[in-house]
């Protein structure tokens, strides 16, 4: 009861003009910004942070605008994945084996707009989800002290690398670099200059939006210009539509499976790490598994484009739950956000939910208007958005990499972060060569000073004794969840990562 | 191959991050655990990874040609001009000239690289600064 009158209150503050245009403003980008294939969700945020800030807005409506790029994306991803049998982004990848065949059958329009409701269903279901499990996680999170907290970082980092990477070795590095990244600048307990070299513009410590935007977004710019890949005009100009209601019957035969993979997406999104590529993934093989007896799946079944789609947006709502409750992102989109949060001042965690209610539940009520604008925005609006996907690269890159230097320099006015910025998007492109994965690189800049006070923290209060990180049955319980998140990919990893990467052969156009 | 070289090179990272923690000057404000204990874990997971790493090999990345690198390299040269030159020149003359530069290694010809970087500069220089009112570089010609 409690919670519903809380999302009243939500609701008043996100039906303002304001937000309201602004959730209009970062669904339309966010869409565009998912549809074209090379710039994910994590790119879309991260290019459109600078524009939150430099908009001088608020916590609310930033992160209004921001979320609203988030959902987009999510759902544009799915644009190219049917119509070119390319990837938006990575969590898309699966929408390709059935979209694809059914845009070659003539059933473009019909899959563009099955995918759209299907992804209505999965955000939708995973933005009830996190009203119904964020404040019971709150509870629990409230008996963590800073042993526990410590616990629990260290949980969020070993299952990053997760099933999305092989290597866990590389996973742990790049972990560990974010770390050491962000014990650069002055100690906030002491007061000591640590890893400065004596450079003033470093005592304050690096940004991560910096970090973040060079990372992401110019490395993907440095990717485009190793591939030289001039355009899509090619490509783009077999696109035929066709007809853009699919028929009931269709919707009849889907609703199951939405159902089913929307709860099996959300499940992947809450736990820490696996996010939307493997919610998309679980959702397309638990279904095949399940209804595919005439062996249609990957030959244009409906089923098989409703569930990724339904199993990628509602893990992309799931992975809000750590984030807002815990402070531990679930995906690298989170963590962009978490970016977003801690530079407004706001402190994601359980206190978040008692301090600053405004801005969780009208964050929430966001997602929900956000979710009807995108439902009504994608059906009829799929033509303009596959024009969109007409622009060449070679003209797009260069207005992203742009964008990405006026935002950084239009919130610091200083060279120097712009040359940290190049740095860091050259750091990408070299990780993303030796397949060392970017998202533990961000989390780790993000949250090492909070990890690192936690420690000394606890270790203070237990005047010296380092055995109380292991002391309480919480922080014991945390610690083996990541010790078995760490192993098992180790495990059973690389027979998942082998058979999506079948999957991929099998389809053979994906690019990259 | 390159693994190994990458392995090796999180090695000497870690070492070098071990000495440069050591480094750190204790202040007399310090607590128990002090400024060099979380920098000295970090060193070590640094290090077994990097090792683990060139010991456990990934298959081979495809790495581009060496023309394909020294455009990478070209584009980084620009950007790093870009920062530099963009408080003394202004914003609209040098992003047009980066803009159109990246438009032209990317594929695009002359003419439409030169429209692609003047109508990129012109573009973020009208929303940003005129509609949103962000302060850019402003040059010697006052925009």
């Amino acid at each position: 009861m409690e919670t519903l009158s809380s999302l009243g209150d939500g609701f008043a503050i996100a039906l303002t003009w304001q937000n309201l245009g602004l959730a209009l403003l970062g669904c339309f980008l966010g869409t565009i910004m998912g549809a074209l294939p090379g710039l994910g969700p994590s790119n879309g945020v991260a290019i459109l942070i600078p524009l939150a800030f430099t908009m001088g807005l608020a916590a609310t409506p930033a992160l209004i605008l921001l979320t609203s790029v988030y959902y987009g994306a999510m759902y544009g991803g799915r644009i190219s994945s049917i119509l070119l049998n390319i990837p938006g982004d990575e969590p898309a990848m699966m929408t390709c084996l059935d979209g694809y065949p059914m845009a070659q059958k003539g059933m473009a329009g019909e899959a563009l707009s099955l995918s759209g409701i299907a992804s209505f269903v999965g955000a939708f279901l995973a933005t009830w989800g996190l009203i119904l499990l964020a404040p019971q996680l709150v509870k629990i999170a409230l008996l963590f002290g800073p042993a526990e907290y410590f616990a629990l970082f260290a949980l969020a980092f070993m299952t990053l690398g997760g099933v999305s990477s092989t290597n866990q070795a590389k996973s742990a590095f790049a972990a560990a670099l974010g770390l050491g990244l962000a014990t650069i600048g002055v100690d906030t307990q002491t007061g000591v200059p640590r890893f400065t070299f004596g450079e003033v513009h470093l005592y304050d410590g690096l940004d991560f939006l910096v970090a973040i935007v060079g990372l992401f977004a110019l490395s993907e710019v440095f990717i485009f210009l190793e591939h030289h890949r001039g355009g899509s005009e090619a490509t783009a100009k077999k696109l035929k539509i066709g007809r853009l209601t699919p028929p009931l019957s269709m919707i009849k035969q889907c609703t199951p499976t939405m159902l089913r993979t929307s709860f099996l997406g959300f499940l992947a999104g809450v736990l820490p790490g696996a996010g939307a590529s493997l919610g998309s993934f679980i959702s397309y093989s638990m279904e095949k598994r399940l209804v595919d007896k005439e062996g249609t799946f990957g030959k244009g079944d409906p089923r098989g484009v409703a569930a990724p789609e339904a199993g990628n947006n509602a893990a992309a709502g799931g992975a809000l739950v750590p984030m807002l409750a815990l402070g531990v992102p679930g995906s690298g989109t989170t963590a962009v956000l978490l970016a977003v949060l801690l530079s407004l001042n706001i402190t994601p965690g359980p206190l978040l939910f008692a301090n600053n209610p405004d801005v969780v539940w009208g964050l929430i009520a966001a997602l929900f208007i956000a979710n009807f604008m995108l439902l009504a925005m994608n059906i009829p609006m799929v033509g303009l958005f596959t024009r969109l996907l007409m622009v060449p690269s070679r003209i797009l890159m260069p207005i992203v990499a742009m964008v990405s230097f006026v935002g950084i320099y239009g919130i610091s006015g200083s060279s120097f972060d712009l040359l940290v910025m190049i740095g860091f998007g050259v750091m990408g492109w070299v990780l993303r060569k030796l397949d060392v994965p970017l998202v533990p690189v961000i989390l780790g800049t993000l949250l090492g000073n909070t990890m690192e006070n936690n420690l000394r923290r606890a270790v203070e209060i237990d005047n010296g004794n380092w055995w109380t990180l292991f002391s309480s049955p919480l922080a014991l319980t945390l610690w083996t969840i990541a010790i078995i998140g760490f192993l098992l990919p180790v495990i059973i990893g690389r027979r998942v990562k082998a058979s999506m990467h079948k999957r991929e052969d099998e389809q053979g156009a994906i690019i990259d | 191959m390159t693994d190994r070289i990458f392995g090796l090179f999180g090695i000497l990272l870690a070492i070098g991050f071990v000495m440069a923690a050591f480094a750190i000057e204790e202040s007399f404000l310090s607590d128990v655990v002090g400024p060099k204990a979380f920098p000295l874990i970090i060193a070590t997971v640094l290090g077994v990874s990097s090792a683990v790493i060139a010991l456990r090999p990934d298959p081979e990345p495809v790495w581009p040609p060496l023309g394909r690198l020294a455009e990478i390299a070209a584009a980084v040269l620009v950007m790093v001009l870009y920062a530099e030159l963009l408080p003394v020149v202004g914003f609209v003359i040098s992003t047009a000239f980066a803009a159109g530069y990246l438009a032209w290694r990317l594929g695009s010809r002359p003419l439409e690289a030169v429209l692609v970087g003047v109508g990129t500069s012109v573009g973020i220089y009208v929303i940003f600064h005129l509609v949103l009112g962000l302060s850019l570089a402003r040059g010697p010609l006052g925009f």
